[in-house]
């Protein structure tokens, strides 16, 4: 009994290589991401490597989403007040400013930084581990390196990225303020009153719900990417850098998917 | 050259590795065609052959990385094809797997690396277990003051001696060594050497040792398997093998050098 063989010379396409391969690697994702979801809820449960991911992507994304948050908040207030100034409604800044972060810029800015910071290091991670047979050896050795690198990677991205988001549209109010509070006499805390006045609990749920799709998604792109990186040091370089292009990709589909759906709840 | 002679003995009525008529090709490139192989238990048996001529393939096949297309491989009376899940974990529990690379994980230290499949495959050991097993191990192969360095800082050496540590850790009963002595300078082969015999004559395993190094199958191996061209043309004492009058084992012997 021969299983598996194919003979290349004879294989015909349904479309051509190229759609062919993208619809190839379409299944192979999809068969990736239901392999997470039958192994996260089976037993042994690696508890202590998911605090230690969450620990690496949390912790050490901490700085830069800080930074970045921050400016995002003083740059869209700078843009932002001549606009306002001409219609006489400055007094508007902080609300407007908090629907911006709070519904979109929090959750689509840490999810493109932990993309770039977060994804590629996964991918690279895991593709490093595969072209030196690390992953084999885990294999011989009776360990899961699903469960063991995947789940626990994917679950830890999942969890991070929303804490994440919230501290970073947090932090963007703070920035908007100090530009606020520049111009005008204002207190921190009535500026963050207003910000959140046109803040209902629809936008606070879709930003958090938006930022675990975008967790997820960062997560299982980079695994899939460094699971199945081959070619040796090239292959890393391709998996982190097909692992950042994928889920910024992917997270602007979500976005607007996500964006859509909210917009028919808040009419309805 | 020391020439280690193997002492130990050979269970030939118990064979703990069966291939009978295995074939595995790649798309359209056909690696290995009908090999059929034997290995008692206590013996050292060494496949040789050119780069690319599917050796490691075969003992990938062994420990169930890899499936085979057609035959059988029967390993300890398990078919190795047939088992998945806990039955092929528990296999491969009994198997020790020395890769070319060593394989080291890169983010644990020298003790994290032993105590990982140790404490991943053995539950409720306490903490001195562990260190006394992780102790044992780089022990055997003579790195006990390795414990806390990274794998970065080991030489080559020294990397596939505590690749060799980490599947010792899990008392093998197979060990299957994955050209164990190359990128490695004649002295320290040599010292690699000398672990395989100590590791068969320590932990009385058997093993499958992939090599294209004439010195390491002469002395550590009690019989040669020549692969050519995905079949074992030849399989005998490295004597019987290195005097064959075959045109194409000759060619091979011809090409390596034997101190």
């Amino acid at each position: 009994m021969f299983q598996n063989r194919i003979n290349v010379n004879s294989r015909k396409y349904l479309f051509s290589k190229g759609v062919d391969h993208y619809f190839e690697g379409v299944y192979k994702g999809y068969q990736f991401t239901l392999r997470f979801f039958k192994e996260a809820f089976k037993p042994p449960f690696h508890f202590r490597e998911v605090i230690n991911q969450c620990f690496e992507i949390g912790l050490k994304s901490l700085l830069l989403i800080t930074l970045t948050g921050f400016i995002v908040g003083i740059v869209f207030t700078k843009q932002s007040r001549p606009s306002l100034e001409n219609f006489g409604a400055t007094s508007w800044l902080p609300s407007l400013i908090g629907i911006a972060i709070v519904r979109a810029l929090g959750a689509l800015v840490t999810a493109l930084i932990c993309a770039g910071k977060v994804g590629s290091s996964i991918g690279a991670e895991l593709g490093s581990m595969k072209v030196t047979e690390q992953i084999e050896a885990m294999e011989v050795s009776a360990i899961n390196p699903f469960k063991y690198l995947v789940v626990t990677r994917v679950i830890a991205t999942t969890i991070t990225i929303p804490v994440l988001a919230l501290f970073c549209s947090f932090v963007a109010l703070l920035g908007s303020y100090t530009n606020v509070h520049a111009e005008e006499a204002s207190s921190l805390l009535m500026f963050y009153k207003n910000a959140f006045s046109n803040i209902s609990f629809l936008d606070v749920f879709s930003s958090v719900f938006k930022s675990i799709v975008y967790g997820f998604t960062i997560g299982i792109v980079g695994c899939y990417k460094g699971f199945n990186a081959t070619q040796g040091t090239r292959g890393v370089g391709r998996a982190a850098n097909e692992a950042v292009v994928l889920s910024m990709f992917l997270i602007f589909f979500e976005e607007v998917i996500i964006v859509q759906v909210s917009n028919w709840i808040r009419h309805f | 050259m020391e020439n280690l002679q193997r002492t130990h003995t050979i269970d030939k009525d118990e064979t703990v590795i069966s291939i009978k008529g295995l074939y595995k090709s790649f798309d359209e490139l056909d690696v290995l065609k009908n090999v059929n192989l034997d290995v008692f238990k206590g013996e050292n048996v060494a496949v040789l052959g050119k780069s690319g001529s599917g050796k490691s393939v075969l003992i990938k096949i062994i420990v169930g990385l890899l499936r085979p297309d057609k035959g059988e491989v029967i390993v300890l009376g398990k078919e190795v094809d047939k088992l998945a899940g806990k039955e092929l974990d528990d296999l491969r529990l009994r198997i020790g797997f020395s890769f070319q690379s060593s394989a080291l994980y890169d983010s644990m230290s020298v003790y994290q690396n032993l105590a990982f499949p140790l404490t991943m495959n053995v539950k409720h050991l306490t903490k001195k277990q562990v260190d006394v097993a992780v102790a044992e191990a780089l022990e055997a192969v003579g790195l006990a003051n390795k414990s806390n360095e990274m794998p970065a800082d080991l030489s080559g050496g020294q990397r596939k001696r505590i690749g060799i540590a980490r599947t010792l850790i899990l008392k093998p009963e197979i060990m299957l060594y994955d050209e164990p002595t190359s990128g490695l300078d004649p002295t320290t082969s040599a010292e690699i050497n000398a672990l395989i015999n100590e590791v068969q004559e320590r932990y009385n395993t058997s093993s499958v040792i992939i090599t294209h190094d004439l010195t390491c199958a002469k002395n550590t191996c009690n019989r040669v398997a020549m692969l050519i061209e995905g079949a074992f043309l030849k399989v005998g004492t490295f004597e019987e093998v290195f005097n064959t009058e075959d045109e194409q084992i000759n060619n091979f012997f011809s090409y390596n050098f034997i101190q």
